[in-house]
């Protein structure tokens, strides 16, 4: 074994990259629990190709075959129900776990220097996630997939002068088609698993190169021993390779509770009217996008007016595609000189409370059918969502933050 | 820390009871899969009075004689109209550009109808035919109005005269004593050859079937789930101890 190893090692520095990414990497021993959903993006992201390679073996990619394959995956296929419910759970699960792991970052000011990269890298992940799902959510072919992504497609046809003609040319087509189904497949299983794929290495190279960051937000580099190596570090393998074991024991247990019991968690991970094949001709009375997408999906709607002789469809994409956007800037516009939230002022606390209230109230809001008084709370957590960032530069500069311990605090 | 874990689940709370919306009031209707007798029952009277329209095509004889323990040959011999072999999928012969200028829109396939609108919204439906002379088969439906559907089963519950109540609760008036809306129906036009409670009784049946046809897989996946989440748990228990014995060294 120590020979096959050095023979490969004298080929492929394998025993170099175990030691900069496991053995030897040296992660603060002060991790909580917002840091178990790292691993467990990944844990989702392994399930997710793995069902996925499965479920694309009995799957029919075509306007007049695909609903009927997902039943026979669901009846005909061994365990391909259970394929199938792991599939449609993980997405939703990933979405749960890349929500939380984000709000971590925004909590311990992961996002600040040195690991501007590493947020980068994770934004567009998260970006990639989103494209990725919404593909995924039509290959179904029903009513709601059908319409979720014709909407989602007309957005693009808000675009001014060059909107239509994209449009179609996403499409492929006047309206989602057979056409639409076999490109977004393709988008789906190839193309985009490839750039996630190739996102999270550099997300988790990028992490590497700089150190995880903590709890408290400081330096544990700052703090070597005499074999330079930080006091406050433990190598990542084996304590939080096992520690993660325990988060990943809780999760599979909270997962496996929805995949073996509630498969459509009450018409959020699989809705209702997905159960019917797509009909072009027939509308649905209420479309409503996936609940990730939701907070999104009711700041489109929230823009009700038009400005500058910009029509309100097209202001309604702009902001969604803002919201989106800002949070890549996050970086540049925290000006605090401490990361985390624990030493923070209390400015800094609140507007992160409301910035959280504001993001589940919008995602409750875009579940929902619209009605005035819903509208009017929507604008109000939209602008809510966009202060957050605004004025970050400005209240983390001036507001008082708390001294900063020299080591780890528990 | 924790405050704001709470305060987001409170935030969060309203969004998980919107999960069942339903569109009206409707009878509520438990469906339960294990009971076998039920789902023959319902199985039977899919088969002599749906299927002459309704396909559910998505779903093979075979697996219902099997999930619903009915001998091969019996089935085959009692339940498949179609001359079809019991392995296949349970087609209709009615052509659907021919249905639609029949009915106004083909009948659909009804495989999923219990996972498309609910349990309880199929035992309302199917109890909620009532006269009414302006329709083109002379019924209507209290539960979808103005249904393309003839009252296929009118010689089992008889015709309501007006109106059926749906999802309303008999109550008794506390200083009369009179009950007032005991039964959905007040007065038939035609009387059928079951009593309403016997009615009721066998369109739980057929309803408990469409929902195990929406979900043949339920039984078997809660059943298999139990064993999961206990392996699940025991995994936990080597994990914790794994976990403590190598972080005894982190001080």
């Amino acid at each position: 074994m120590q020979k096959l190893i050095q023979w490969i090692d004298e080929r492929l520095p394998i025993v170099e990259a175990y030691n900069k990414h496991m053995g030897k990497y040296y992660a603060p021993k002060n991790f909580n629990f917002w840091y178990f959903f790292g691993s467990l993006a990944m844990l989702v992201l392994v399930l997710q190709i793995v069902t996925g390679i499965w479920l694309t073996m009995s799957y029919n990619p075509s306007a007049e075959g695909a609903f009927a394959s997902v039943e026979y995956i669901m009846r005909d296929v061994e365990w391909g129900w259970l394929i199938r419910y792991l599939h449609s759970t993980g997405a939703s699960a990933f979405f749960v776990i890349v929500y939380l792991h984000m709000f971590r970052g925004l909590l311990y000011g992961s996002y600040k220097k040195p690991r501007e990269l590493v947020w980068i890298f994770g934004m567009a992940i998260y970006l990639v996630l989103m494209a990725e799902a919404f593909m995924g959510y039509l290959l179904p072919w029903g009513q709601m997939s059908y319409w979720g992504a014709q909407v989602i497609v007309n957005l693009f046809a808000a675009i001014p002068v060059i909107g239509d003609d994209l449009s179609l040319w996403i499409r492929g087509d006047y309206l989602v088609s057979g056409i639409t189904l076999n490109r977004f497949f393709a988008l789906h299983v190839i193309a985009l698993p490839l750039v996630l794929l190739g996102l999270v290495v550099l997300h988790i190279l990028a992490l590497h190169e700089v150190g995880s960051n903590n709890p408290d937000g400081i330096d544990i580099k700052k703090n070597k021993d005499e074999n330079g190596i930080p006091k406050d570090g433990i190598p990542f393998h084996p304590y939080y390779s096992i520690h993660d074991l325990l988060g990943v024991a809780v999760f599979l247990f909270v997962f496996c509770i929805v995949v073996f019991f509630f498969p459509e968690m009450g018409g959020f991970f699989l809705e209702r009217p997905n159960f019917e094949p797509a009909n072009p001709l027939k509308t649905p009375e209420h479309i409503a996008p996936v609940w990730y997408f939701t907070p999104f999906y009711a700041m489109l709607s929230a823009v009700t007016f038009s400005i500058f002789g910009l029509e309100a469809q097209f202001l309604g994409v702009v902001v969604m595609g803002a919201a989106i956007a800002i949070l890549f800037v996050l970086p540049w516009l925290d000006r605090s000189p401490v990361r985390s939230m624990r030493y923070k002022g209390w400015v800094s606390r609140l507007a992160l409370t409301i910035f959280a209230i504001s993001f589940v109230g919008l995602g409750y809001l875009g579940a929902v059918p619209v009605t005035e008084g819903r509208l009017l709370t929507a604008q109000i957590l939209t602008v809510l969502y966009f202060l957050f960032f605004i004025l970050m530069p400005f209240y983390t500069r001036m507001e008082k933050t708390k001294p900063v311990p020299e080591r780890v605090t528990g | 820390m924790k405050k704001l874990i709470v305060s987001l689940f409170m935030v969060m709370m309203p969004t998980l009871a919107l999960a069942a919306a339903p569109s009206g009031p409707l009878d509520s209707m438990r469906s339960d899969h294990a009971n076998k007798p039920s789902l023959q029952r319902g199985a039977a009277l899919f088969m002599n009075y749906c299927l002459g329209c309704h396909s559910l095509e998505y779903a093979r004889y075979q697996r219902i004689a099997d999930d619903l323990e009915i001998p091969a040959d019996l089935f085959e011999e009692n339940l498949i109209f179609t001359g079809a072999r019991i392995g296949e999928l349970i087609e209709i012969g009615m052509d659907k550009r021919q249905a639609a200028s029949w009915f106004g829109a083909p009948p659909p396939d009804l495989t999923l109808v219990s996972r498309l609108r609910g349990d309880s919204w199929v035992y309302s439906y199917l109890r909620a035919f009532y006269k009414d002379d302006s329709r083109p088969f002379g019924v209507n439906n209290a539960v979808f109005e103005n249904v393309g559907m003839p009252h296929v089963l009118v010689e089992l519950q008889g015709l309501c005269a007006s109106k059926p109540t749906v999802g309303v609760k008999p109550s008794v008036e506390p200083l009369s004593g009179v009950v007032r809306n005991a039964e959905p129906c007040s007065e038939w036009a035609i009387e059928g050859s079951m009593t309403p409670a016997e009615f009721d009784r066998a369109m739980y049946d057929l309803s408990n079937f469409l929902s195990y046809m929406g979900d043949p897989v339920k039984l078997q996946r809660e059943r298999l789930g139990i064993f999961v989440l206990i392996f699940i748990a025991i995994f936990f228990v080597f994990a914790y101890l794994l976990n403590r014995e190598y972080w005894k060294d982190v001080h």
